[in-house]
């Protein structure tokens, strides 16, 4: 959206609320609904990626260096990583904001 | 009146979105709206018609299906009654807000239980805040007028809404009627292909039925009520065009009789019929009554009501359905409504007749106005009556 949807008046909105602009989802920042976050410690990591293919929001990213983290811009928090992680390297802790 | 033909309404129907060139039907058969499908599934099989015919499993699959060809910039036609439009009703809902301008006919059955499958206006009030524009018919001839007219309406930039007509079932449906077709020219000329705002296209991604926040929610649908009220003026403007094009003239109310009249009927679909020639009979008797027709019911003509009803004592509505649990019917409770701000108000009763098909000859339509008059007497009167009940 070119800007945040709490500043549309319903005058502002297009004909039958169709989003004209393509892959505009990129701008819609969800990261804030989570309340923990994932926090990797690379000492135990093998870098099997099972989180990668797990994270249900394509939210983990691999680092030039081969280990994971998370975009927590676009993580919910759900824990699945931490769950699936067959090292036990991904704890789930309180988010600071 | 060389080119007046009799046929059954139904297939009027037909015809009319024959001659409107739709481009895609998707429809589920159900009494008493059945024969207008089949007869254009005949049409397209014939190839008189060059539409794509859907043949889908439910009327949610339907409208569905009306949805996402009407999404592409497909000119879309379905109809349906009763339980079958209780089926679409979830994609109603979603039809009106996306904008999509669909067409719909509705030949009005009585929903279950007990089951039955004869006419009033249940099935439609049950889903009169969708956010369709709605229409009801009178006879043949305005349902194959307001056929056409209902797509001009719908496709216009300026509207961009689905439309409802609503027919009652077998009253209308299954009658054969005298009708003036009007020629195909005529009509090339006053619907002009669909030229859609958005359509889906890869060429040009756009996603339609998105889903909304808290934070945006509220501003959809003030949005959609602006567009559905503001759709009035291009109506009347499009039936005025209409009624130039064949002589036919159609207003979102309509008076009969009412000049000298303080007493008025108010109808909405066929029951006008009945009840004109019962005020010619009331009238050769001395009682000067009139008619005031509702034919636009979404959006309601709120202005045309007011200035309309104030000019009479009494207000005498014959609803077609009961809105259980209420205080009458559909139509009364909103004339009710309406006339609260007006300047004048008029004493208004309401009338609960025809359920299910239930006739209602003359002589009732008659012994409505004298059991308003008796509780005028009496100084008090009940919030609806149902005509012809037996106690």
């Amino acid at each position: 959206m070119a800007k945040p949807m709490e500043e549309y008046t319903w005058r502002d909105l297009t004909v039958g609320n169709v989003v004209d602009e393509p892959g505009n989802s990129i701008s819609y920042k969800t990261g804030d609904w989570k309340s923990q976050q994932p926090v990797f410690d690379e000492s135990k990591c093998i870098r099997c990626a099972v989180c990668w293919n797990f994270c249900p929001d394509m939210a983990i990213y691999q680092k030039k260096d081969g280990y994971f983290s998370a975009d927590l811009e676009y993580c919910k928090g759900c824990g699945i990583c931490a769950q699936q992680c067959p090292s036990g390297c991904i704890s789930m802790q309180e988010e600071v904001s | 009146m060389s080119n007046r033909i009799g046929m059954e309404v139904s297939l009027m129907v037909s015809e009319a979105v024959k001659q409107a060139k739709v481009d895609v039907i998707a429809a589920y058969p159900i009494t008493p709206q059945t024969h207008i499908v089949e007869h254009l599934s005949e049409l397209v099989a014939d190839g008189e018609l060059d539409a794509e015919y859907i043949c889908v499993e439910s009327e949610h699959s339907a409208m569905s299906a009306c949805c996402g060809s009407s999404a592409v910039g497909a000119r879309t036609y379905t109809a349906t009654a009763s339980q079958g439009l209780q089926l679409m009703s979830e994609v109603l809902y979603a039809a009106a807000p996306m904008r999509l301008p669909i067409v719909l006919t509705v030949a009005n059955r009585t929903l279950s239980a007990p089951l039955t499958i004869w006419n009033d206006h249940s099935d439609i009030m049950a889903n009169r805040d969708c956010g369709w524009i709605m229409v009801f018919v009178e006879d043949g001839q305005e349902d194959y007028d307001q056929t056409i007219c209902a797509f001009r309406i719908a496709e216009d930039r300026r509207v961009l809404l689905p439309v409802i007509v609503n027919m009652d079932g077998f009253i209308l449906s299954h009658v054969i009627e005298p009708y003036v077709p009007v020629g195909q020219e005529e009509v090339d000329g006053f619907l002009p292909p669909y030229d859609p705002l958005y359509t889906m296209h890869p060429d040009n991604p756009v996603t339609m039925g998105a889903f909304a926040m808290p934070e945006l929610f509220t501003e959809t649908k003030k949005a959609h009520e602006v567009a559905l009220h503001e759709s009035y003026n291009v109506i009347c403007e499009i039936w005025e065009e209409w009624g130039k094009l064949t002589g036919r003239t159609y207003t979102p109310v309509e008076e009969y009789r009412t000049d000298d009249a303080d007493t008025v009927f108010v109808t909405m679909g066929s029951f006008s019929g009945v009840v004109m020639e019962t005020v010619d009979e009331m009238r050769e008797n001395g009682i000067n009554v009139g008619l005031v027709k509702i034919r636009l019911f979404r959006p309601f003509p709120v202005d045309d009501v007011i200035s309309t009803l104030r000019k009479f004592k009494n207000v005498l509505v014959i609803d077609r359905t009961l809105s259980l649990g209420s205080i009458g019917g559909p139509l009364a409770v909103e004339i009710k409504s309406v006339m609260y701000n007006a300047d004048a108000k008029p004493n208004i009763f309401d009338f609960i007749a025809g359920l299910s098909g239930r006739d209602v000859p003359p002589d009732q339509i008659a012994g409505i106005y004298h059991t308003a008059m008796d509780a005028l007497k009496m100084g008090r009167w009940e919030n609806y009556y149902m005509v012809g009940l037996r106690e």
